[in-house]
């Protein structure tokens, strides 16, 4: 979008000690700087050092002893194959829309964005509320999906303790809210919009140039996205992806109202949280697995500021 | 499959071979050269309706079902009133709050050179990335009456209690918004017109008649759609909420605490009411912010042609 001389305007924008005239003077400049150090450590800053203070406080002993214990682990585990659902169709759901999207100009195109953007504005309550209404017991497909009279395959049931794709409940009754499958729906509906909503603006600050190159020399489209497309979309597809991913790993509200809190068998990360917090006694248990997702949010944020790094070493080569 | 589109060149001239059979003529031919509208329009538009459109028509079909008598009784009983209120306000003013911190942020993190800047500025997005309920546990223990803050407010002479109060609330909610304003605001700020400023101080005008008058007013609608974001995600926030509220009716009770609540008591149809009633106003929030940008890009658009 900005061109050679722009970018050159911005580099001689950056603060110069010489722009007296643009300044503000010393006292107000220290004193807003001053402030806003302030007000980022007191919001930002001490939750995280509480995190990880109060996860030490009763010891490392009690720290430790907290990855021991099954439940923990049976915690990390589901967490991580929500995530391991949620991430890919979303992704995917990411690179079609950005395609279908900012590549052409179509009616509705707007009204479209503004729909894939709709799972940010609502509720994660809200969010789990309304699978419940599709697939609880009393909604619209419970009575179905709860019927022994349809054979569903076993195959897609437990495997040597990592559920797959569907739980089975009492009489052979298939599952999904209270159920694995619940948790990644509602994973999804949360963490829906993330890897689009980076794609797009990005897609369409491209253009479609380099791909009607690629196809005037003869490239198919599967050619085109994979050698041409997504090696141009690369890193804004990776910010997408563990944002997306960040987000899905800590999802609460939503995979709350859907799990069912089953220990050991229906409780993600966030949720044994809540229930190490409120039981009596094992709050430090709460905190230290709070420090996994904690270090997974500061993975999340070096990671940005990697790639916002190379970005801007690789723009002016790119212009 | 679609080897005679692929060869077309996608320049002006309008010179195309006729297609095959079976291919409708679209209004201006050269749009759609690029393969996969279809399959991507089409997974699109069905991922959509399958994750998201049918399980939100579920919430206003449910609804549907109930008399008027039965919905007013869900949805305007005293204590969903009083959530609403406690929602509404504490959003209002978290979004309000970080509207004013976030402008100084970002103007401090563009304009102003100290060390630990860029840390800051990283540290920024942190509420994005940290789980609610990560954030929730640890503000609960800040501020309670033994945390660190909440030791040391409800220890001063203006006695204060932060945790499981409706200033609880509004703490959890303005961490939670943090980032909105902020990021709103960066880019713009990056990409104001310095020459502007220098001419306004030129011709006389002080720093802060130049702020108000030339940089305030380019920085409106991004500020104002900062604050639309930030007050829908508060809005709807549960997980650091939850924690640190307490959740009594009529004191501290969100309305997404009173939704979890009713569905914890398998009361679907009222919980599903008072949802819809949030949905309707999300869907507000949001047709709201579409418009805001679409001022805020028409704004900034007179300023790129000019330059």
């Amino acid at each position: 979008m900005a061109g050679p001389a722009s970018s050159l305007v911005r580099r001689a924008r950056s603060p110069a000690p010489g722009r007296h005239l643009i300044a503000e003077p010393r006292w107000v400049r220290w004193s807003l700087t001053g402030l806003v150090i302030a007000f980022l450590t007191l919001f930002l800053i001490l939750p995280l050092v509480v995190v990880f203070y109060e996860a030490f406080s009763q010891g490392a002993a009690v720290y430790f002893n907290t990855f021991k214990d099954p439940d923990t682990w049976s915690a990390v585990k589901l967490t991580l194959l929500t995530a391991a659902f949620a991430v890919p169709l979303n992704t995917l759901f990411g690179v079609a829309a950005a395609w279908a999207i900012a590549k052409y100009q179509f009616p509705g195109r707007s009204f479209l964005v503004t729909l894939v953007d709709l799972p940010f504005a609502v509720s994660p309550v809200i969010a789990g509320l309304v699978y419940v209404l599709v697939f609880g017991r009393q909604g619209w497909l419970g009575d179905w999906l709860g019927d022994p009279k349809y054979p569903w395959p076993h195959w897609v049931g437990f495997a040597h303790g990592w559920p797959l794709l569907l739980d089975w409940g009492p009489h052979d009754r298939i599952k999904i809210i209270f159920g694995v499958t619940g948790l990644v729906l509602a994973t999804v509906f949360v963490t829906f919009p993330f890897v689009a909503r980076e794609l797009i603006p990005l897609m369409e600050s491209q253009g479609n140039d380099e791909e009607y190159a690629a196809l005037t020399l003869g490239a198919n489209g599967w050619q085109t996205f994979w050698r041409v497309t997504l090696p141009n979309i690369k890193w804004g597809l990776f910010y997408g992806v563990i944002l997306c991913n960040a987000r899905a790993m800590g999802e609460f509200g939503a995979v709350s109202v859907v799990s069912g809190h089953i220990r050991g068998q229906t409780m993600t990360l966030p949720l044994h949280i809540e229930l190490l917090y409120q039981s009596p006694g094992t709050y430090a248990s709460a905190f230290a697995c709070a420090t996994l997702l904690t270090l997974l949010a500061l993975v999340t944020l070096v990671l940005k500021s990697f790639i916002e790094w190379r970005h801007a070493r690789n723009q002016p080569a790119g212009e | 499959m679609s080897n005679t589109q692929l060869v077309i060149i996608p320049s002006p001239v309008p010179a195309r071979p006729a297609p095959p059979g079976g291919f409708r003529a679209a209004p201006i031919p050269t749009r759609r050269v690029l393969p996969g509208f279809g399959l991507t329009l089409g997974y699109t538009v069905l991922y959509l309706g399958l994750m998201v459109m049918i399980p939100l028509s579920a919430a206003f079909i449910k609804t549907a079902h109930l008399s008027w008598a039965e919905f007013t009784a869900a949805v305007a009983n005293p204590r969903a009133i009083a959530s609403y209120q406690l929602s509404f306000g504490a959003s209002l003013a978290a979004a309000a709050f970080n509207s004013v911190f976030g402008l100084l942020v970002a103007w401090v993190l563009v304009r102003y050179q100290f060390p630990g800047r860029k840390l800051l500025d990283a540290m920024v997005d942190l509420p994005f990335a940290l789980p609610t309920a990560v954030a929730g546990i640890a503000l609960t223990f800040l501020y309670n009456d033994q945390g660190w803050i909440g030791r040391f407010m409800a220890g001063s002479p203006f006695w204060i209690k932060i945790a499981y109060t409706p200033i609880g609330v509004w703490v959890a909610l303005t961490f939670i918004s943090l980032p909105f304003v902020v990021r709103t605001l960066q880019p713009v700020i990056e990409e104001l017109e310095v020459e502007l400023e220098e001419a306004s101080a030129m011709l006389g005008a002080t720093r802060w008649q130049t702020f108000e008058r030339v940089i305030f007013p380019v920085l409106l609608p991004p500020l104002l759609t900062g604050f639309a974001l930030a007050f829908a995600r508060a809005l709807g926030e549960y997980g650091s909420v939850v924690f640190i509220s307490g959740g009594l009716p009529f004191k501290t009770q969100i309305t997404p605490q009173l939704i979890y609540e009713q569905l914890d008591q398998y009361n679907y149809a009222q919980a599903t009411a008072i949802a819809v009633v949030m949905l309707v106003v999300s869907f507000l929030i949001l047709l709201a912010i579409n418009l805001l940008q679409r001022w805020a890009r028409q704004r900034t658009g007179v300023g790129v042609t000019q330059n």
